[in-house]
Formats: C-alpha cells, structure tokens, sequence
C-alpha cells in the first residue's frame, strides 16, 4: 500500500484504534458469485473493525473445504491455520495455549464439522475453548462438485446425486447437547444479525459456536431446498433482533420491561435481544432445546442467540497459566535449575 | 553433541557360569494380583546391595487373570540382557505352574505357593514349597489386601534362600511406597514372617545366590518413559497432548506426576505449561501442531496404533513446518498386535510417513538417561529445524527398569531456532519470507502468533505455497519449496546425535543396531570375541544418517544389522542409502516380542559365519 497518499488515508474512515476496514481485508476470494461464505467473510471484518480489535490480536482457525479457504480472505495481517479435515479444533486447542490474549476464530463448514470433525467439535465444546466456531453450512460439499452432506435435509433431491436418504444433523442442536456455552444459528442472507452474533461470540468467555445457513449458489440453491437463500427468506424466524453495546459504552436506547433482555458478557460489553414474537430466554438450556425441536416441526429457520451460559470458565483458565503468554518465556522460565538435576535423580532409585 | 553414552560394560571377574551373582530369577503371577510391586522389591533390593540387576515384566493385555512373568537377572559383569535360561523359578500361578516348572534350569531352584496341587515331576532341580496362605493368614492385613500381600511371601521366602539383605528390601518397599508407613509395615511383615519361616523350614539345596558387590554406585534406576518426561521438563515443554495407550501412557503420566513440582512460576503458583489428555490421537497430535505453531514446546506421545492415526497430522507439521516432538514407544504391530510386548518395527513407517513425498528425523534412544537426553534435546532439534522429530522408544525401554547413570543437566542453552520477533521484523522493515530460504540451509525463519509487528502473520496451511505462505499451485513454487525441505533435511544430518562407536582390535565385521538391544549386543560380542571374532558396534542414535553410519558400512567387510522386528526395516532403509554397498549389509531381524537375548545375536551370528 506504498502508494496510497497520507491524503487518501486521512479522508478514509478509521476505527477508534485508527484503522481502516481496509487494514481487516484478506486476500480476494476465489469462492463463486454469491456464495454465502462471501457475506460471512464481510461480516467477520465488519465485526472486528467496528470492534476495534487489532487484526495481530485475532487469529483464525479453519479446516478443509469452501468454509475452510475463506479465512485467507479476511484479516490479512492475523495469523491463521488451516489445517486438516474436521480437525480445526484441535489445531486451535493447541495454538490458544500459545498466547492467551489471542482472540479466535475458527471457520469450518457442515462437511468439515459434522462427519469426521464432529468428534472434536464435540470435545471443543467441552473443554469450552475460547474462540467463535463457525459452521457455514449448505447441506452440500462445494469442493468436490455438489455430494450431499451430512446437514442435507431427507428428501433433499440435487441434480448429480438423486435423493438424500438419510436424516440431517442439526448443528445448533449437536451443540446444545454438548453443553457448548453459546449456542447461536444464523443466515448469511441476514448480514447484519450475524455481524452482531460475531461481535457477541468475540466477547464470550468460551466456545462460541455459530451455525450460519450461508447457501451454495452452486450446487444447493433451489427455491425448495432447506440451505438456499429463497427458503431462508421465507422461512427466517427471528428468536429476537440482538444489538451489542461494546464495554463502557452507554446503552441509548431504552427498552420498557419486559421488552429487551440484556446479557451482560464476560468482557463487560452487553448483548441486547429485543423481543420480537417469542418470549425467549436463551439462559434456558432446555428451552432452547424446546425451541429447536419447534422450530423443526414448524419448518422455521429459527435465528438468534439460542443459549448462551457467562458463567462457565474457558480452558485456558483451567490450566492455570502464567500472565505472560507461554510463547515469551524465556529458557530460564521453562528449565528447572541446575540445582534441581540432583533431587530428580534422587526421586529415582 | 555430547559426549557418548557411556554402557554398562565391565570386565568380567569372575568366570561365566558362577554361580554367585550370576542367574535369572523367573516369577510367574496371574496378571493383575499386584505382584508388580513384590517384583520390584526384589530388583531393587538387589539394586541395593550393589549387584548389576534388571527386571523385564513379561505381561498380558488383560487387566487381571492372564499369567504374567517377570524376570530378573543378577550379574556381576553388569550384562542385563534377558535370558531365555531361568535358574529360579518362583510359581503362584496354578495356570502356568506346569510350564514354569517345565522353565527351570536343571540343577535350579523352583519356588512354589504349596496351595497349588500339581505333581513335581523333575529330579533334576530343587523344589521348595511356601505356605502362601498359611503366611497371609496369620498376617494383620485387612481382607481386601490379603490377595496382594500375597506376594510378599515369596519376596521373603526367596530372599532368605538366596541371601537378600532384608534392610535392602526395607528399603525398596520404604521407596515404592513413598514413605507411608502403613503399607510399608504391612508388606514388610509378610517379608520377614515368609523369611524367618524359610530360615527355620527350608534347607538350601540349590547353588544360586547373591552377595553384596559395590557394582552399582553411580547408577540409578529408573524407566524410560520416566526418564523421557523429565528430559522433556528440562527441555521446557510447554505444551503436551496425548491419549491412553500401552505402553506410552506413563510417558505423559510422568509429565503430569513432575510438571507442577518443576515449572510452577515460584512467585504466582501459576504453570508455565498445560498436559491436555485429548479425545483421540487425531486430537492429541493437532492440539500439539497448533501449540509447535503458536511457539510453544510441544509434544505428544503414542505407540503404533495412536501413531498410525497420527500421520496425516504430521504429514501437515511436515510441510507447513512446524515443530514438534512425538515420542514413538513400540509395541509390537501390525495394527493392535501384541500391545504389551516389545518391539522395534515402526522405524520404517516413521522414515517414510505421510502421503507425497516426505522425510522424518528420527532419535534412537538406547540408555535410559539418553531418553531423558533426548527429551530435552527433541525439542532443540524440532525447533531449529522447524520439523516433527520423532523419538522412538520402545516397551522394554519405556516400562522396565533399567539401572542407568544418573540424569544429566543439559550441557547446551535452549535453542529456540529461527524465529522473528517484532524488534527483529522492525530491523528487517518487515520484509521477510516465512518459506523463504535467506540463510542457504534449507530452513526458513518463522514468526509466531502474538507478535504484534503488521508484517508478522502469515496463513500456515498444508495447501501449496510460495515463499511468503500464499496460496499457490504454481510449478516452480512448488519444486523449490520441496527441494529446500529436502536440503533442510540434508542440514539435519549435521546437527542430529552421531552414533555410538565402539571398536575392537583387528574387527572387520560390523554390528549396526539402535535402541534398547544393545545389552544383548555387548553380552554377545564379548562372547563372540573369545570365539575369535572381533567386532566393532554402532548404535545409531538418529536418521538421517550421519557421516559416522556412512564411514562405519564403508570400513566393513560385512556389517550385521540387528533389530527387533520381521522385516529388517532398519537394514532396508540402510541398503536404500548405501544402495552400491548393499551386499554387505545383512539383516539378522529378531522377531518374537520379547526383549533381545545375548545367545540369539551370538547364535545368528555364528550361524552366519560358519557358511
């Protein structure tokens, strides 16, 4: 960017930490036209921009597939990993340790998380990792030319591969049940509700896991499918219309009782879900599962924050780490004493 | 490197086939009656009068019921290796009585629980009865424990014939139990009833017995796993992930066991690392992938099976560069195999690992404080070189005890590789390649998340790549980038341990081996030498091989290649590298899933030269 003048750069918007939306581009993606990876992508720099977030103080996670390219396409000055098949989460498990200041996000897709990833998108919830798991699913694998996944409705019939005849999995559902502490599903045709989701799921304590429906334009976008846009639009039922208040920031507009709830986040900014049709407590796990169950039986397209639990600590608090991240210690942090060889050879025989 | 592993070699003293200090002792249990620990107690004991002694547990995949054997050997000449010959046979267990009567040598001596009422139906040895039950009943131990106690009887019984010191045995149960004086009292009650009824029932009969020698000053006990974690600790692991396995499991065990007396911050209480027992190896070795990517120490440790899942993982570590160290303890394969039996066959899956082309280092460690050397210098290797390194141990190393020189402190600072950090991408004005080869050895510099320089990230993957970790599918990236891993490789060999050598006047045959056979190795070539014919030794320590391994074939007529395994997997990848020597390389592959015998190398040998 040499050649931009201070003059551009003074006319262009900044962030409160003086950045520009450009400074959380990635690369040009190589997704097709339309892709709902694409709008998710936007959202993602949206939501760090306008949360101020240093792009070198975020770092992205993702597996194999259309979701797993996508984090090359945006925030260009983190670091990131893509790693393998359904093995995002262990790969981030490892890295966070690394420097737990580090906020993350993972992207994954319906392929990669719900067949050979489920057994550790399952374990990630339970260690609570922290970190903004995104599932952008379209019930189909893109890569390889349009194989149902494993997400597919039953019924679903697509042009190369007939009738699915297997039962979906439900990703809001597969995390509810393990006990993940933010439990939230979104639709890329909603750009502006999952941005907040992002925001909300960055300051979580723990496990975030956002089940984004982000429609294959290529393979799984017709009127009748269960992942388009067209079904999506007509099928959307918002839980509540969610805005996110960042920490020490006043809360303007004023809700009567009973009309807002408000989730007060682990770091002090507030998530606020104006209640549209539905009373909805997303604090209730079995609510929340209720409400999925409905949603199912109703052919809804629920959306929103469905369960969301502050409470519970993240693994790396667990573990007890010193302050300083563990990849700045230096050798005399890390290797016991001259002293010490003695009293180990003494604990042996 | 530092300096050679000094063995366990002395100069015999006394003629072989005394019959003082000089046998095995068999002890034959069902699994699971808690005979571990009475077993132990007679090893270390006999560690403690200063005779040379080494135990193998010769155990089932069962957690209880199946027969067990361990085996001891006291010799004065500090050989250790297992025999297949057994001078006293201790029997408690009625499903392997006939066959561990059938064990004893002729002229030794047969230890039996006299509640087993099976016919004794060999002149040529000395049987002893021992009132197992009689013992354990006028014992004070609660009922629950009578079973385990059990085997206290023979410790005392056996000790009193063979002229064990009882303080030493005092003192081997005031270790295993960690000074709790309960269990210690108990036990050694049952030790010294069984003992003092030997005295006054038993008359001695066999020839077999030991004497106090002041042979093991300077040497401590320990397993290889225990001595692998430590290594590890001093190495300054920070991060750790694994999944249960036989028989790696007490590898992170032992982590978890020092890590918070040893690298707690003294001011806080706070760990300066974190042990994650994961799902699934699949899990384990991605949680250290990311942990080697973020900077930190990070290991996993595994056997066979957890390591086949392992390989896609590494395969990633391999191209995307990223350090780590995996701790490979053999068990004998394929697939679930013989989980509790030693083994040395997955040298040649590791050297080849991962699909596309790809090339592994590899530690061999032999003694026990190498395993801790190794654990310490794994990580060294793995981060300059920005690679998996893999250790392998293997069952008998990991599980036994072994009497070892104590544990050394490093004689090197940490080497932390070539990382950048934000002063450093500040002095370069943050031009700089993540797979760039700036220095001409093949090993690029890496940046690590955290650092806060606008020019530090990068986007690590395992898709193609150009030289500043951009996506790329074009050709020439893609040959450059492999051919700079393969000269990366090549720095290897100049930085990985050399070989142990060991020569002898006027050899010109050649003994190549690695790990935990070169016990049976020295035994046999001190035998083979009076049998005239010399031999010179390398134990390889690491692979690549290093010019050391490349002068050793050259300077041969023959070079035998030992290993346990069927294939003679480390004698085909030396007849890959020296593919024009590769006539002179014979492979003598030991198969059977027990620690390597002294007679098997000396006979295979023979057998050999005689044609």
């Amino acid at each position: 960017m040499a050649e931009q003048t201070t003059e551009t750069r003074a006319r262009a918007q900044v962030n409160l930490i003086g950045l520009e939306k450009s400074d959380y581009r990635g690369q040009p993606s190589t997704l097709c036209q339309g892709c709902g990876h694409n709008s998710i992508s936007s959202q993602i720099i949206a939501a760090c921009y306008e949360l101020n977030l240093a792009p070198e103080k975020v770092i992205k996670f993702s597996g194999i597939g259309c979701s797993s390219k996508s984090p090359a396409y945006f925030l260009g000055r983190s670091f990131g990993f893509n790693g393998l098949h359904g093995r995002m989460p262990s790969l981030a498990t490892g890295t966070m340790f690394g420097d737990h200041t580090l906020r993350a996000i993972g992207v994954s897709g319906d392929g990669d998380t719900a067949s050979i990833g489920m057994g550790q998108f399952k374990h990630v919830m339970r260690r609570n990792l922290p970190m903004v798991y995104i599932v952008e699913n379209n019930g189909v694998y893109g890569l390889t030319k349009g194989q149902f996944s494993a997400t597919a409705e039953s019924g679903l019939t697509l042009k190369s591969y007939g009738t699915n005849p297997y039962m979906p999995i439900d990703i809001a559902w597969e995390a509810l049940v393990g006990r993940a502490t933010f439990v939230a599903r979104s639709f890329a045709g909603d750009p502006k509700q999952v941005k907040e989701l992002i925001k909300a799921g960055m300051s979580h304590r723990g496990i975030a896991v956002l089940d984004i429906i982000s429609p294959c334009v290529t393979f799984n976008n017709t009127d009748d499918s269960m992942h388009s846009y067209a079904w999506g639009k007509d099928h959307e039922v918002a839980l509540h219309e969610l805005s996110y208040v960042p920490p020490l920031e006043e809360i303007e507009v004023e809700y009567e009782e009973g009309e807002a709830i408000d989730v007060t986040m682990h770091d002090g900014s507030t998530v606020i879900l104006k209640k549209l049709e539905h009373d909805y407590d997303p604090t209730d796990r079995r609510r929340a599962l209720e409400i999925l169950e409905e949603a199912n039986a109703k052919n809804w397209l629920i959306t929103g924050l469905i369960y969301i639990d502050t409470a519970e600590a993240n693994l790396i608090e667990i573990h007890n780490l010193v302050d300083t991240p563990l990849n700045r210690l230096q050798e005399k942090d890390i290797r016991p004493g001259r002293e010490t060889i003695d009293i180990v050879n003494a604990m042996m025989f | 490197m530092s300096a050679v592993q000094e063995n366990l070699k002395m100069e015999p003293v006394v003629e072989i086939g005394s019959l003082v200090n000089n046998f095995s002792i068999t002890v034959g249990t069902p699994n699971g009656s808690g005979s571990q620990t009475s077993n132990l107690t007679i090893l270390r004991a006999l560690f403690k009068m200063g005779i040379p002694v080494s135990g193998k547990n010769l155990f089932p995949s069962n957690i209880q019921g199946l027969p067990t054997w361990y085996t001891i050997r006291v010799n004065k000449d500090g050989f250790l290796a297992r025999r297949d010959e057994h001078e006293v046979v201790v029997a408690m267990n009625p499903d392997s009585f006939a066959h561990d009567l059938a064990e004893v040598q002729p002229g030794g001596a047969f230890f039996y629980a006299d509640d087993i009422r099976m016919p004794i139906n060999r002149e040529d040895i000395v049987a002893y009865p021992m009132p197992v039950k009689q013992i354990v009943k006028e014992s004070d131990a609660p009922s629950n424990l009578k079973n385990y106690i059990a085997n206290m009887v023979y410790v005392g019984v056996v000790a009193q014939m063979l002229g064990v010191d009882l303080d030493k045995i005092h003192q081997a149960l005031e270790f295993h139990f960690k000074g709790r004086q309960k269990p210690i009292d108990l036990n050694y009650g049952v030790v010294q009833k069984a003992a003092a009824w030997a005295a006054e029932i038993l008359e001695k009969r066999d020839p077999y017995r030991v004497e106090p020698m002041d042979a093991t000053a300077g040497y401590i006990m320990a397993d290889g796993n225990t001595a692998a974690a430590l290594g590890s600790i001093y190495g300054g692991v920070q991060f750790a992930a694994w999944y249960p396995i036989t028989p790696a499991s007490s590898l992170a065990e032992s982590l978890s066991e020092y890590l918070p007396t040893l690298r707690k911050d003294p001011e806080t209480g706070k760990n300066t690392f974190a042990v994650v027992q994961a799902e699934d190896e699949l899990a384990a070795i991605g949680m250290a992938v990311g942990a080697g990517f973020a900077g930190l120490r990070a290991m996993t440790s595994t056997s066979g099976p957890g390591l086949s899942l392992m390989v896609e993982y590494a395969g990633l570590a391999y191209y995307a560069e990223v350090p780590i160290v995996i701790w490979d303890v053999q068990r004998v394969g394929p697939s679930t195999g013989l989980p509790t039996r030693t083994s040395q066959a997955d040298i040649s899956m590791v050297y080849f690992m991962g699909h596309g082309d790809s090339q592994n280092v590899m530690l061999l460690p032999g003694p026990i404080n190498e395993c801790f050397e190794f654990g310490w210098r794994a990580f060294d290797l793995a981060e300059r070189l920005q690679t998996p390194v893999f250790v392998l141990s293997d069952l008998d190393l990991g599980m036994n005890q072994w009497m070892t020189r104590p544990f050394e402190y490093p004689d090197e600072p940490i080497d932390r590789g070539k990382v950048l950090w934000e002063e450093d991408l500040e002095r370069m004005n943050g031009r700089w390649g993540r797979y760039l080869d700036a220095d001409g050895d093949g090993i690029p510099y890496r940046t690590v998340p955290g650092n806060k320089h606008p020019a530090a990230a990068y986007f690590a993957r395992g898709t193609g790549h150009n030289e500043f970790a951009r996506y790329s599918e074009d050709d020439k990236d893609y040959e450059r980038n492999m051919l700079r891993l393969k000269k990366k490789y090549d720095t290897a060999r100049d930085l990985v341990p050399k070989p142990f050598v060991e020569t002898m006047e006027g050899a010109n045959l050649g003994i190549l081996a690695f790990g935990s056979t070169e016990a049976a190795i020295q035994e046999a070539r001190l035998h083979l030498a009076k049998a005239g014919i010399p031999t010179d030794f390398l134990r390889l320590r690491a692979i690549p091989f290093t010019q050391e391994v490349t002068d050793f074939v050259r300077d041969h007529e023959k070079v035998y290649v030992i290993e346990m395994n069927r294939d003679g997997q480390l004698h085909q990848l030396l007849s890959l590298e020296y593919a024009n020597q590769c006539v002179k390389l014979i492979s003598l592959a030991y198969l059977d899933g027990l620690p390597m015998t002294a007679r098997y190398v000396e006979e295979a040998i023979l057998a050999k030269e005689a044609k």
